[in-house]
């Protein structure tokens, strides 16, 4: 997994509350037994007419928005399946952050584990944020993983939330299961005796 | 005196780790995979040289992906070259690993919560993990059941333990005397429109009260399952002598004396009557209506007998933006009657309502009828053991007899993974439990409603209230 520390990207507005993840990636392209490849599919019917022209208007097909790495969205961010290829699929587009006002539960673990930092922020700030995105232009806001802000192209930066062990994970770009392997004996020493239960 | 809930209880077994940030490590009993979320799990074990610690515990069947129709050639024979793949991968993978799994042509093949279950494989107070957002249904057992990213799922493999932190306690008190055309859908519509898809954020519902002890298996299945669609983490029922009758014989439970010790630790699986929840609601069953979704979320709840909502109507900006999008989207007008809406197909199946119960309800209701002209209308069974026991007791001659038809087991037009799905603007009364924009087919129009609710719009044409009929 990718080191994330500070960067600086650019940022796409997703005016939308309860974007779920068969939006975010459709069905059709679950078949795939691989990670990579899925961001020629993210926001598919969004993006793309059936015949494969795309839909002009849809923000990433806007050239100020081709090379975002930033997506600002409403409320209930990812909500609906566990499909992994929702995370795959916006980091394959380039997507290293994603903030909102609230994430759904599986789709915001599912990003720490590929590198994604989903950021939940109070709906006032998020308001900023979505109108700075809204500038086009190329606006890029910087993420400090490390010092937990956000800065604003005006300057201002705003704090955020986050699990330290989580951040700690993503700066060091640390294997999950790696770490738990580290407590092997521990989980050796539980199934032993869960183990004896008649019903287990 | 203890004052924990039954969450707290499960929870506390099962922990083999706690930091002092509150990162837990959390054992897992029983893990669940299908072929759309294990097979990068498994690419992910062999780059690192790992292997599967316990393949025991983790039982694989095919649903996602798999045809409803024309199985008699096997895997081998699946026309599309993409599923084909994933299903011979799980196959592979599981024969490589030495998991057990049970094949497309094995009568015990199904939807993945609805085999579990069947097995015996699903148990009170366990931990129960799938990559697949509706584990959450096996919370219907009193198991702590929910779903996972791959990443997770190959964690699971690897370490038979979940990193997790500990959620909140939210229960859903309903109370009530449900009449009988009111099922455990109408039920779980209502609780996700009064709480929101977001409503359950960071919570384990516990659903408690006599019309939730009133409900069968098949029902609490139906409604932990939804739990999902209310944001939460889970959902759980506390186990009783319906939940022991329904398990008791089961291929994979415990037998004998282990059975009377594992009846007796289930008995003492419940909330204590001092539990402090952080959350509560209370719903009435006997005063719901039978409930149908009109728009693009799950929470977009109204009555037979009510109206789509008017977006002038509404105040906050990006909720009335979003009813102006689910209105053009589903192709309906502001205010009109949810009875008036025309339906094209009717999808009877899911890990939702696929059980034996959901197709007798739905073949009571169309015996000795006919599908509308206007209308395909289909059944898919939730398992090849559901599929049969129909069969013994003639339901397939229901259905078919109706202008319905009777399909092999699969998720199929819940996700639309397969050849089953909406064609662009097709409306659909189905029985499954997201509405999503584009999830039976991309411009499909789904509206989610009981087996009974589907099978009455199929006969007519457009929606009715199933207590006129």
């Amino acid at each position: 997994m990718e080191k994330f520390t500070t960067f600086e990207g650019i940022v796409a507005p997703l005016d939308m509350i309860n974007v779920d993840t068969d939006m975010i990636v459709p069905k059709q392209f679950l078949k795939t037994i691989k990670r990579s490849g899925l961001g020629a599919n993210v926001f598919d019917e969004m993006r793309f007419r059936p015949d494969g022209s795309e839909i002009e208007d849809f923000v990433l097909n806007q050239p100020d928005y081709r090379q975002s790495q930033i997506l600002v969205a409403g409320d209930n961010f990812g909500c609906g399946s566990s499909r992994e290829h929702a995370p795959w699929a916006l980091l394959d587009f380039g997507f290293r952050c994603v903030i909102a006002p609230s994430f759904a539960d599986i789709f915001f673990n599912n990003c720490f584990k590929n590198g994604i930092l989903p950021i939940a922020l109070p709906q006032t700030e998020v308001d900023k944020l979505m109108a700075d995105a809204k500038q086009g232009n190329g606006t890029v806001l910087t993420i400090n993983l490390e010092a937990q802000t956000i800065t604003r192209p005006n300057g201002e930066t705003i704090a955020f939330d986050v699990d330290p062990f989580k951040r700690n994970c993503l700066i060091e770009g640390l294997d999950d299961i790696g770490l738990t392997l580290k407590k092997s004996e521990k989980i050796d020493a539980f199934e032993a005796e869960r183990n004896q239960l008649a019903w287990c | 005196m203890s004052h924990t809930t039954l969450y707290d209880k499960i929870w506390q077994a099962h922990l083999v780790d706690e930091q002092d940030d509150g990162n837990c490590l959390l054992y897992i009993d029983r893990h669940l995979i299908h072929e759309v979320t294990s097979p990068q799990a498994f690419e992910g074990l062999r780059m690192s040289g790992r292997q599967v610690r316990v393949p025991s515990k983790t039982l694989a069947v095919a649903d996602h992906n798999i045809p409803t129709t024309n199985r008699a050639g096997g895997v081998e024979a699946i026309e599309d070259e993409q599923s084909r793949i994933q299903i011979e991968t799980l196959e592979k993978n599981c024969a490589d690993f030495g998991i057990d799994h049970i094949g497309m042509m094995d009568l015990r093949q199904g939807i993945v919560h609805v085999t579990g279950p069947e097995e015996g494989f699903t148990m009170p107070g366990l931990t129960i993990v799938c990559g697949d957002s509706h584990t959450s249904t096996h919370g219907a057992f009193g198991a702590l059941a929910h779903g996972i990213g791959t990443s997770e799922v190959e964690h699971v493999l690897a370490t038979q333990t979940l990193a997790q932190r500990k959620a909140k306690n939210f229960r859903v008190n309903v109370i009530g005397d449900a009449p009988d055309y009111i099922t455990a859908k109408d039920i779980a519509l209502a609780v996700i429109g009064e709480i929101g898809t977001a409503g359950g954020t960071g919570y384990v519902l516990e659903y408690a009260g006599p019309a939730i002890e009133a409900l069968t298996m098949e029902g609490r299945m139906t409604l932990c399952n939804m739990s999902i669609e209310a944001g939460a983490r889970a959902g759980l029922i506390a186990p009783d002598e319906k939940t022991f009758e329904y398990l008791k014989d089961r291929p994979r439970v415990p037998k004998g004396a282990d059975w009377d010790a594992a009846v007796a630790y289930w008995k003492t699986l419940s909330s204590d009557p001092e539990a402090v929840f952080d959350r509560e609601i209370t719903i009435d069953a006997a005063n719901l209506p039978p409930l149908v979704t009109w728009g693009t979320s799950p929470q977009d709840v109204i009555s037979i007998n009510g109206r789509v909502p008017d977006p002038a109507a509404i105040d906050n900006e990006a909720r009335r933006k979003a009813t102006e999008r689910a209105l053009a989207y589903m192709g309906l007008e502001a205010d009109m009657p949810v009875q008036s809406i025309e339906i094209d197909r009717v999808f009877i199946g899911s890990c939702t309502n696929s059980r034996i119960e959901d197709l007798r309800a739905a073949a009571k209701v169309i015996e000795g009828k006919k599908v509308a002209d206007r209308v395909n209308a289909m059944v898919v069974p939730g398992s090849g053991l559901v599929k049969k026991q129909a069969e013994a007791e003639g339901l397939d001659k229901v259905f078919l007899d109706a202008g319905f038809e009777w399909r092999d087991p699969g998720c199929s037009m819940c996700l639309a993974m397969n050849a089953d799905k909406l064609s662009p603007q097709e409306r659909c009364a189905s029985t499954s439990n997201r509405n999503f924009e584009g999830r039976q087919g991309r411009e499909g129009r789904t509206h989610l409603v009981s087996p009974a609710m589907a099978a009455a719009a199929a006969i007519h044409g457009h929606f009715v209230d199933i207590r006129d009929f």
